[in-house]
C-alpha cells in the first residue's frame, strides 16, 4: 500500500459520507415522491457505514494523514461516533415532522450529511485551513437547512441572521488564523504548537489572533457575548434543524475549541483562560437569567444552551487533562439531552401545529404519562439534579474547575445552577401541575417513540451508571493530547 | 442472615415496588394500586427490621457494611454501612411509609399509583441517604429525593402549591449545591469520596469553618433552623396530608442526621468554634417561633412552626457536645417523628372532612367526634411535652444536658414547655371543644377504622418509647459516645 492509500484510509468515512451525500442528491432527480423513503433509508445506512468503518478503522494513537492536514485520533473517533449517533437520533425524530410540512425532500438529506461531513472534517482538522473548510461546509448547509421551510417568514429572517452572524464570526476566525500564521509561519495545528513552545517573536499580534480565534469560536458555540443569533435562530428555525444546530453542530464546535485552544495554543493557556473565565460567568448569567422570562420552549432551550456552554467552558478554562475530559463529557452529555428534550417537542408538534410554546406542555401528564415522565427526566437532567446524567456532567467540570483552584467561579456556577433550575421546575410545573387543556392524541412512527424513549431513560440509567462514559471521554482526552 | 444485603434491600425494595405501583397506569387500577403499594410498603418495612435486630448495640462504628465499586475514575464506590443513630431512622421512614399509604387510601382519588408512587421511591431514596458512607452516593440520595416530594406537593397539594414546592425546591438545592462544593474540594483534598477518610482528614481551622458553613446552609435549610425556615410552612400547608407526615417525620431528620454525620465530625473544631452561634440560633427557634406558632389560624401552619420549635432541640442537643444533650436529641428526632406525623394525620382527617383548616372555622369538634378527639387531646399532649409521652423525654434530656453548660440555655429551652403547651392546647380548645361552631362541624363523622388503626399505632408508639426509650437511647449509646471522643479530638494540622 503507497502513503496516498494510507492517507485514503484514514479518511474514509469522510468519503463514503461525501460519495453518498452526492448520490442521494442525484438519486432524489429520479424518484418518484411516493418513493422518497428510500432516501431516508439510504441516509441512516450511510451514517451507520460511517459508524461501522469509523469503528473498524479506528487508532488507539493519532495518525496524521495528508501531510498532516488531516488527524485520526481517539477523540476523533469518538466525537465522529457521536455526531453520527445525534445526526441519526435527529433523522428518525424528524422524519414525521417533516413530511407533514412537505420538507420531505432530497434536499432536506443531502444537506444533513453534507454538514454532517463538514463536521467530521473540523473533528479531524489538523491544519487551519482543513478546521476553516470544514467550518464553512458546515455553516452553509445549515444557512440553507434553517431556510428550507422557505414559506415561513421567520425561518427566512433566521436565516438572513443566522448567515450574516456567521459570516462574520467566520471572518474573525480567518483573521485571527491569519495573524498566527504571521507569527509562527505555519498553519499546520502542531506546527503552529512548536512554534509557539519556541517562543513566538511578537507576543502583541499572537494575543490579538487569539482574541479573534476566541471570539469566532464562542460565536460558533454560542457563548456569551457572542450568543445573539441563538436565541433567534433556535426559535426561527423549523424544530428539525433547531435540534441538529441544537445537537450534533455542538460536538463539531467544541472539537474546533480543543483543536485549536488545547492543542494549536496550550503555550497561551494563561492567556486564553481569562477570556474564557469572562466567557463563562457571561453565558450563565446571561442564559439562566434570560431563559425565565422566555415563553417559548425553542427560546428557552436556547438560552439554557447558553448556560450549558458557560458550564462546558468551566471544563476547558481548568486547563488539565481532567478538564478537558469533563469538558467531552459535559458537550456529549449535554447532546444526549437536547436530543431527548427537542424530541418531545416535535412528538407532540403535528399538523399545522408547533408544539412550542410552553403552554403546550400543559397536562401532559394527563395525556400521556410516559412523555411526561421522560420530559421530566430531561429537565431534571439538564438542571443537573441526580440520578440524571446531567448531574455528573455539572460535577465532573465543577470539580475539575475546583481542582484547578477557580473556587469563587464555581460557588457562582452552583448559584447560577441554582437560577437555572427555577425555569426547568417551571416545564415539570407545566406537565405534571396544570389541567390539559389541548386533548387531541399524541401519535408518532413507532421508531420515534422506541428511540426517544430509550434516549431518555438512557439519561437516567446513564446517571446511574456512568463510569463506562466517562472512562471514554477520559480515553479519548488522554490519548489524542500531549 | 448477614450475607443478605440488607441495606441494599432496604433501598431498593420500595423503590422497586413504586415502579411496580406505576406500571398499574390510569386510576381505572386505583385499588390494585393501592394494594400494591401497602404490600410493597410492608415489605419495605419488613426488610428493615433484620437492621433493628441484628445490629450490635455495643459497637459504635458502622454495620451491614457493603461496598461496591462504583466510579473509579473519580474514587465514587456504592459503600453502605448504618451506626446507632442510623438504624432508629431507618426504620422510621420505613414505618411512616406504611402509614402514609394507609393514610391515602380513600384520600387520594386523583391519580393514584403516581401518589403511592412517589412516596414508595422517596421511601427508599431517603433510606439510602441515612445508609450513604460515600459522600457522592449520599449527595444522589440527598438530592434525588427532592424529585417526588416536588411533585407531591405539586399535584396533589392546597391552591398555593406551585409556589410552595418550587420555592422548597429552590431553598433545599441552594444549600446542597453548596454541600457539593464542600464534598468536592474534601475530595481534592484527599482523593476519596469516603466519609469515613474524611473524619480522619486534618483540616486548618478557616477552612473547616468554610466548610461547616456548606454544610450548615445545606442541613439548616432541610431541618429547618431559623432563619431559613420560611419554606417549611408554605410547604407543609400546602403539602396533601401523606406529604407532611413525610416532610415532618423524615425529611426535617435528614438534615438532623447530616449535622451528625458530617458537619460535626468532619470539621469539629468549626464545630466546636461557631457551637455558641448554633445554639443561638437553636434557641431562637424554640423560643421565638413557638410565639410565631401562638398566633397561626391556620391548624397545619400551627403545627409546622410547633416541629420548627422541636427541632431547634435536636440542634440544641447537638451542640452541647454531651452524650445526655446528643442522646436526647436522638430521641427527640425519632418521637418528633412519631408525634408530627400524628398531628397532622389528625389535621388531615379535619380537612377530608371539612375541606378547612382554618381554626375559626371550627368548634366543639369532640361532641361529634369524641373517639378522635381522645386521639388527638393525646398527641397534643405528647406535642407539648407531657411526661409519659415520648414528647417529655427527649426534651427533659436536652434540658439536663443543657443544664451541664450553662443554666441560662437549659432556662430558655425549658420555655417551651410553657409555650409549646400554649399553642397546643389553645388550639385544641378553640378546635375540639367549647361550642359547636356550625352544622358543617355538628354533622361530622367519626373516624373510620383506617383512621382509628393507623392513629391507634402512633399512640401506641407514643406512650410506648414516653414510658420506655430505652431501645432508641440503647442503639444511640455507642455510637454517640464515639461520636463524642471523636469530637474531642482536634483536627487541626500540627504547627
Amino acid at each position: 500500500m503507497n502513503v496516498l492509500s494510507l492517507d485514503l484510509m484514514t479518511a474514509l468515512p469522510e468519503i463514503v459520507v461525501l460519495v453518498m451525500a452526492m448520490f442521494i442528491l442525484l438519486l432524489d432527480l429520479f424518484l418518484k415522491p411516493s418513493n422518497r423513503f428510500l432516501i431516508y433509508v439510504l441516509t441512516q445506512l450511510t451514517l451507520l457505514g460511517a459508524a461501522a468503518i469509523t469503528i473498524l478503522t479506528h487508532s488507539t494513537t493519532v495518525t496524521d494523514a495528508f501531510n498532516g492536514m488531516f488527524v485520526d485520533d481517539p477523540l476523533a473517533d469518538g466525537l465522529k461516533l457521536a455526531i453520527y449517533l445525534a445526526t441519526s437520533v435527529t433523522l428518525i425524530y424528524s422524519r414525521a415532522y417533516i413530511s407533514l410540512r412537505g420538507m420531505f425532500r432530497g434536499e432536506f438529506y443531502a444537506l444533513v450529511l453534507f454538514s454532517t461531513l463538514g463536521m467530521m472534517i473540523m473533528v479531524s482538522g489538523q491544519h487551519f485551513l482543513t478546521l476553516y473548510m470544514g467550518l464553512e461546509l458546515l455553516s452553509l448547509c445549515l444557512y440553507a437547512l434553517v431556510a428550507l421551510d422557505r414559506d415561513n417568514p421567520s425561518s427566512t429572517e433566521a436565516a438572513m441572521k443566522y448567515f450574516v452572524l456567521g459570516a462574520l464570526a467566520s471572518g474573525m476566525l480567518l483573521y485571527g488564523m491569519s495573524m498566527l500564521y504571521g507569527v509562527t509561519g505555519n498553519l499546520n495545528i502542531t506546527g503552529v504548537a512548536e512554534a509557539l513552545l519556541n517562543g513566538a517573536p511578537d507576543h502583541g499580534v499572537l494575543i490579538l489572533g487569539l482574541v479573534f480565534i476566541v471570539a469566532g469560536l464562542a460565536f460558533k458555540l454560542g457563548a456569551a457575548p457572542f450568543q445573539m443569533w441563538v436565541p433567534d435562530v433556535y426559535h426561527g428555525s423549523p424544530t428539525v434543524v433547531t435540534l441538529f444546530i441544537g445537537s450534533a453542530t455542538k460536538i463539531a464546535a467544541f472539537a474546533m475549541v480543543v483543536r485549536l485552544l488545547i492543542q494549536a495554543m496550550f503555550v497561551l493557556t494563561a492567556d486564553w483562560q481569562g477570556m474564557l473565565v469572562i466567557m463563562a460567568v457571561l453565558s450563565m448569567v446571561i442564559g439562566n437569567i434570560a431563559a425565565i422570562a422566555q415563553t417559548n420552549i425553542k427560546r428557552m432551550l436556547a438560552y439554557s444552551t447558553i448556560s450549558h456552554i458557560g458550564f462546558l467552558l468551566l471544563g476547558f478554562l481548568s486547563a488539565s487533562l481532567n478538564g478537558y475530559a469533563s469538558a467531552t463529557f459535559y458537550i456529549l452529555s449535554y447532546v444526549l439531552m437536547t436530543l431527548a428534550g427537542f424530541g418531545i417537542i416535535l412528538l407532540l408538534s403535528r399538523q399545522g401545529f408547533e408544539a412550542d410554546r410552553l403552554e403546550d406542555l400543559k397536562g401532559l401528564n394527563q395525556r400521556k404519562p410516559w412523555y411526561a415522565f421522560l420530559m421530566l427526566l430531561v429537565m431534571f437532567s439538564m438542571a443537573g439534579i441526580p440520578p440524571t446524567l446531567g448531574f455528573y456532567a455539572k460535577f465532573t467540570v465543577l470539580q475539575a474547575a475546583l481542582q484547578a483552584g477557580f473556587t469563587v467561579l464555581v460557588v457562582f456556577a452552583v448559584i447560577m445552577a441554582l437560577i437555572g433550575a427555577f425555569y426547568y421546575l417551571r416545564v415539570v410545573k407545566y406537565m405534571y401541575f396544570d389541567e390539559a387543556e389541548d386533548h387531541s392524541p399524541i401519535t408518532a412512527p413507532v421508531d420515534m417513540k422506541l428511540v426517544l424513549s430509550v434516549n431518555a431513560i438512557g439519561l437516567l440509567i446513564l446517571g446511574m451508571l456512568p463510569q463506562r462514559f466517562m472512562d471514554a471521554c477520559a480515553y479519548a482526552i488522554i490519548h489524542s493530547i500531549q | 442472615m448477614n450475607d443478605l444485603p440488607i441495606l441494599s434491600l432496604s433501598i431498593w425494595v420500595p423503590i422497586v415496588a413504586g415502579i411496580l405501583v406505576l406500571c398499574t397506569g390510569s386510576d381505572k387500577n386505583a385499588s390494585s394500586a393501592r394494594w400494591l403499594a401497602l404490600l410493597g410498603s410492608i415489605a419495605g418495612f419488613a426488610v428493615t427490621v433484620p437492621l433493628y435486630l441484628g445490629f450490635d448495640m455495643q459497637y459504635g462504628g458502622f454495620q451491614f457494611v457493603e461496598r461496591l465499586t462504583w466510579i473509579p475514575a473519580f474514587n465514587i464506590d456504592y459503600h453502605l454501612g448504618v451506626d446507632g443513630i442510623a438504624v432508629p431512622l431507618i426504620l422510621l421512614t420505613s414505618f411512616t411509609t406504611v402509614i402514609v399509604v394507609i393514610a391515602g387510601w380513600e384520600v387520594i382519588q386523583k391519580r393514584v399509583a403516581q401518589y403511592m408512587a412517589s412516596f414508595l421511591i422517596m421511601s427508599g431514596i431517603m433510606i439510602g441517604v441515612f445508609a450513604a458512607l460515600d459522600a457522592i452516593l449520599y449527595y444522589i440520595f440527598w438530592e434525588a429525593m427532592l424529585i417526588p416530594m416536588f411533585l407531591v406537593i405539586g399535584v396533589w397539594g392546597g391552591p398555593n402549591r406551585v409556589y410552595a414546592t418550587i420555592k422548597f425546591f429552590l431553598y433545599t438545592l441552594l444549600g446542597s449545591l453548596l454541600m457539593l462544593v464542600a464534598f468536592i474540594y474534601l475530595y481534592h483534598q484527599s482523593g476519596t469520596f469516603e466519609i469515613a477518610e474524611y473524619y480522619r482528614m486534618p483540616l486548618a481551622l478557616n477552612v473547616q469553618i468554610w466548610i461547616f458553613i456548606a454544610f450548615f446552609l445545606a442541613f439548616a435549610v432541610k431541618i429547618p433552623m431559623w432563619p431559613v425556615h420560611t419554606w417549611l410552612p408554605d410547604a407543609h400547608v400546602e403539602a396533601p396530608t401523606g406529604g407532611s407526615v413525610v416532610l415532618a417525620a423524615i425529611a426535617l431528620k435528614l438534615g438532623g442526621y447530616s449535622f451528625l454525620r458530617f458537619a460535626m465530625p468532619i470539621t469539629p473544631d468549626a464545630a466546636h468554634y461557631l457551637s455558641g452561634f448554633m445554639i443561638t440560633l437553636s434557641l431562637i427557634a424554640v423560643v421565638y417561633i413557638a410565639l410565631v406558632a401562638l398566633v397561626q389560624k391556620d391548624m397545619k401552619k400551627l403545627i409546622a412552626y410547633s416541629s420548627i420549635s422541636h427541632m431547634g432541640f435536636v440542634t440544641l442537643g447537638f451542640f452541647l457536645f454531651n452524650p445526655l444533650g446528643m442522646e436526647g436529641a436522638m430521641v427527640q428526632m425519632i418521637s418528633h417523628g412519631f408525634i408530627s406525623s400524628a398531628m397532622f394525620l389528625c389535621v388531615g382527617v379535619l380537612y377530608d372532612r371539612m375541606h378547612s383548616r382554618q381554626i375559626a372555622d371550627y368548634g366543639g369538634v369532640a361532641n361529634s367526634m369524641p373517639i378522635f378527639t381522645a386521639f388527638v387531646v393525646l398527641f397534643a399532649m405528647a406535642n407539648s411535652g407531657l411526661p409519659g409521652t415520648s414528647g417529655f423525654v427527649g426534651e427533659f434530656m436536652v434540658i439536663l444536658g443543657s443544664i451541664q453548660v450553662n443554666f441560662w440555655y437549659a432556662f430558655l429551652a425549658a420555655t417551651t414547655l410553657i409555650t409549646g403547651a400554649a399553642y397546643t392546647l389553645w388550639m385544641i380548645k378553640r378546635v375540639y371543644y367549647g361550642e359547636v361552631a356550625n352544622p358543617q362541624v355538628a354533622a361530622l363523622k367519626d373516624i373510620n377504622r383506617r383512621e382509628f388503626f393507623i392513629l391507634g399505632l402512633l399512640a401506641i408508639l407514643v406512650l410506648g418509647f414516653g414510658i420506655y426509650p430505652q431501645p432508641i437511647t440503647e442503639m444511640t449509646h455507642a455510637t454517640v459516645n464515639q461520636l463524642l471522643d471523636h469530637l474531642a479530638l482536634s483536627k487541626l494540622p500540627p504547627l
